[in-house]
């Protein structure tokens, strides 16, 4: 059980240090923005049921934890990112498609 | 054993956060630093939780659970005023 519980904490241990990783090396914000929130809602998720496996007695606070943690995070990070896209933050010079432009250009139609 | 495994944890949560830490000193424009702001702080849940578990302190988790309830109406704040404004 004990073995378990620290498999689950070093696999949400990596993906947060992976994320962090991403936000330094990526080239854009919504890249930064993606790369931040899949990874640290995974591994903050893991490390939360990892030390709940670990400690029975602390399993349902660490799950109310975790399902905060899984609700309100992609809500800040599509706020964020809908606020950098209307304040006019450009994308990368790599980038292939921009599917936001096809959606004001028809909704002014 | 455990304590070095725990304490190895640690250390690899607190150099993900030096590395956001970098990304929110050196970037661009307000929208890095906020997205750095946002990692930076659901890193920190994680690493209170971790913390709880190390020094076996239980009123941590209720000190990590007002963290990212505060976390989240501020990044929410944030965001507004960057869209358009207060």
């Amino acid at each position: 059980m004990e073995l378990l519980g620290i498999i689950t904490t070093g696999i949400g241990v990596l993906f947060l240090l992976l994320g962090n990783f991403g936000i330094l090396r990526l080239p854009d914000v919504y890249n930064r923005i993606q790369a931040g929130t899949k990874c640290t809602t995974f591994g903050t998720f893991f490390t939360i049921i990892g030390i709940g496996i670990i400690q029975p007695e602390w399993f349902w606070k660490c799950l109310l934890i975790a399902v905060f943690v899984l609700v309100t995070n992609p809500i800040s990070s599509h706020a964020i990112a809908r606020a950098s896209k209307k304040s006019g933050v450009p994308l990368c010079d790599r980038s292939v498609v921009d599917q936001t432009e096809a959606f004001e250009k028809r909704k002014e139609i | 054993m455990n304590e070095i495994i725990f304490i190895v944890f640690l250390g690899l949560v607190v150099g993900g956060i030096l590395l956001s830490l970098i990304r929110m000193l050196i970037g661009p424009t307000a929208s890095d630093r906020a997205v750095a702001v946002d990692t930076i702080t659901t890193t920190t849940v994680a690493l209170l939780v971790l913390l709880a578990f190390v020094f076996k302190r239980y009123i941590y988790l209720d000190v990590s659970l007002v963290y990212s309830l505060l976390a989240f109406v501020g990044l929410c704040a944030i965001a507004r005023f960057m869209e358009k404004g207060f």
